[in-house]
């Protein structure tokens, strides 16, 4: 009983990384870098629902909202500001750090609005936790809402992806951008429209995230971003069903580890375990491998 | 007459050192005017080490690594550990502080070289993720080590400062997150410009060795490499290790900067790993030089900037961003171009004047 407790609430989390991973795979598959800000996207949908539901008093809907178009009009802007012209540099990790320094931006901004101190956040939540096998399994409102969000969320994005036309522009870019342009594929518009919904996923997931772990500071996107990350790659990045599988994963491992061995080892279970997959094999539990050409 | 003839090589080397000592005296001056800048000084140092070591793995090589920061850790934790214990055997500080630095780079060569030889295989973004892993995983270790020494000897545990079992005369030295303590602070200035042209030193004579030529083979094509006969897998570890090696050293000296150091996310987790990568990609990718000044730049800016208050790391992350988008867009790039080639054509006249006087004094002289 208290293993499926366990189970669950890791479901949960790894329900919050499988979002903020999808927001990562996509931007890898089509633009073939890493942001590193997503994980300070997730910040700053967090504190704009804090703003509006705290701060504003105004109902929790209105916050998701507002916090769901904050983050997708900021990942669009950094696009277009700090990734577009380093897109096609010399190098590729130009763009790496550049995205290094827009997550310093991000978090120091909202240092700068809200302070350094910890704000409580109101959860979004108002299901009554459910009770099962006499109480002895105690599920929670806010995970619910985070998994059924996590299944919602992936068919959407798999009936976006393979059933519209932008969908399939998206697989094309991906693909290969040269042909792509040449077959009439707006390739900037493309990729501006995956920045907006990986945003606006990361947006969701930071509402999730603060709902369940009712804290919030500028710091808070950093380690969930770094391990959303981890589950990116896991799965095999640039893959969407690898980041639900790798995202649900980690959060069952890490919750696993922390209930049963050590709080404190629990992350390097999680990193542990992934440097064993990657080694076994090399691109992730569903990615392609590239034949190399010479 | 006979004249010292240098290669291009060797004349571009000398220009890297000169740069160097320059920026130490430049440093050197800033110091005395502030007692917080002279606190880093020695940091400043093994920052610039740090990033010459990482333009190993990164410019060199050409794999990216997001673990520097975790070869740091085991040389600080290491050196400091050695220097503490040593104490009662070695009296003279020079000669433990030395083996503590080696002890320092060693420890995080042998962690280098294990952790390649299984993680080399993978590429790129996979890399760097699994060396970002590594990178957490020595860093939350150390946290929970506990260390300790009394006249029975050394002992270790993982759980806390207890169950080390300690005689009455027992000294702790590792205590998990409170990090290490009583470290004698040996490092100076002096030392640290000296370790900064080590490491320039040992990285560059490997750069233009047979075996440097090697690994930069790797780099550009690793199949074509391969194929001519390199052994990939050797020179790959061998970069590595080196490089982490060097970051070990670095470590080392740091951590006899302060009588107490502590293993926290911001300056052994990633955020240190990516900071000095900051540093190898600001100041150019492959140039040694160039993480020199880069290093040194960006580490003392905050500092600099503290008349700002809360706004410099805001202004930091702006001028991080600028900075990149100024020298890495191909726009910008073509429009530096004009702007030279215009400057150029303006002073064309003069550099012909000044060309013709001098071939007038210097006959023969081939450049």
């Amino acid at each position: 009983m208290r293993f499926l407790s366990y189970l669950i609430s890791g479901i949960s989390l790894g329900s919050v990384y499988a979002i903020i991973a999808l927001g990562y795979t996509m931007v890898y598959g089509i633009a073939k870098m890493l942001n590193f800000a997503h994980g300070d996207v997730i910040m700053v949908g967090g504190f704009s629902a804090f703003t509006i539901i705290s701060m504003l008093g105004m109902p929790p809907a209105l916050g998701v909202l507002t916090a769901v178009l904050v983050c997708t009009a900021l990942g669009v802007v950094i696009e277009k500001v700090a990734y577009r012209p380093l897109r096609n540099a010399s190098s590729s990790l130009a763009v790496l750090i550049t995205a290094i320094g827009v997550s310093y931006l991000l978090q120091n901004l909202a240092l700068l609005i809200f302070g350094s101190s910890t704000k409580s956040f109101e959860s979004v939540v108002n299901i009554p936790a459910l009770k099962l096998a006499d109480g002895q399994i105690n599920i929670t409102g806010e995970t619910i809402v985070t998994i059924v969000t996590c299944v919602i969320v992936m068919v959407m994005l798999t009936l976006f992806i393979n059933r519209t036309k932008a969908g399939q522009a998206m697989l094309a870019v991906s693909e290969d951008k040269g042909a792509a342009q040449l077959m009439g594929i707006n390739v900037n518009g493309t990729i501006a429209l995956t920045f907006a919904i990986g945003s606006a996923l990361a947006a969701i997931a930071g509402v999730l995230l603060c709902s369940a772990y009712p804290t919030l500071s500028p710091t808070t996107g950093a380690m969930p971003g770094i391990k959303a990350f981890v589950a990116a790659v896991f799965g095999g990045i640039g893959s969407i069903p690898g980041a639900l599988i790798g995202g649900l994963l980690l959060g069952i491992i890490e919750t696993l580890g922390k209930a049963y061995i050590s709080s404190q080892l629990s992350d390097v279970i999680v990193f542990g375990i992934l440097i064993v997959v990657l080694v076994v094999k090399p691109t992730g539990i569903l990615g392609r491998k590239i034949q190399e050409k010479v | 007459m006979k004249k010292l003839r240098l290669s291009r090589q060797g004349r571009s080397d000398l220009i890297t050192y000169g740069i160097i000592l320059l920026l130490c005296l430049i440093l050197f001056l800033i110091g005395q005017s502030s007692y917080q800048l002279q606190g880093l000084l020695v940091p400043v140092c093994a920052q610039i080490m740090l990033a010459v070591s990482l333009n190993l793995t990164v410019g060199i090589l050409g794999e990216l690594s997001l673990g520097h920061a975790g070869f740091m850790c085991i040389g600080t934790f290491m050196g400091a550990s050695f220097s503490i214990y040593m104490e009662q055997f070695i009296p003279i500080p020079a000669l433990r502080f030395f083996l503590a630095l080696l002890i320092g780079a060693l420890s995080a060569g042998i962690m280098g070289f294990l952790i390649g030889l299984p993680v080399l295989r993978l590429k790129g973004d996979y890399l760097a993720i699994v060396t970002l892993a590594f990178g957490e995983i020595i860093k939350n270790l150390i946290n929970m080590v506990y260390l300790g020494y009394d006249s029975s000897g050394l002992h270790f545990s993982m759980n806390d400062t207890a169950s080390l079992g300690l005689a009455e005369d027992g000294v702790v030295i590792i205590k998990g997150p409170q990090g290490v303590t009583g470290t004698p602070t040996d490092s100076n200035f002096g030392i640290g410009i000296l370790l900064v042209l080590l490491t320039v030193f040992i990285v560059l004579n490997l750069v233009h060795s047979r075996d440097g030529r090697a690994i930069m083979a790797i780099r550009d094509n690793e199949i074509a490499a391969e194929s001519v006969g390199i052994h990939i897998t050797k020179y790959k570890l061998m970069a590595f290790t080196i490089s982490a090696a060097l970051a070990g050293l670095a470590g080392s000296f740091y951590a006899h900067n302060y009588n107490n150091i502590k293993a926290s996310t911001n300056n052994f987790g990633y955020n240190m790993s990516i900071m000095i990568l900051v540093f190898v990609v600001l100041g150019g990718i492959g140039s040694i030089r160039g993480s020199v000044i880069a290093a040194t730049i960006l580490y003392m800016l905050p500092e600099v900037l503290r008349f700002m208050s809360q706004y410099r790391m805001l202004v930091y992350a702006i001028v991080l961003i600028v900075m990149m988008l100024f020298t890495w867009s191909p726009k910008a790039q073509a429009w530096k171009a004009v702007q030279l080639a215009k400057c150029r054509k303006r002073l064309r006249p003069l550099t012909d004047r000044f060309r013709k006087k001098s071939s007038g004094h210097m006959t023969g002289e081939g450049e």
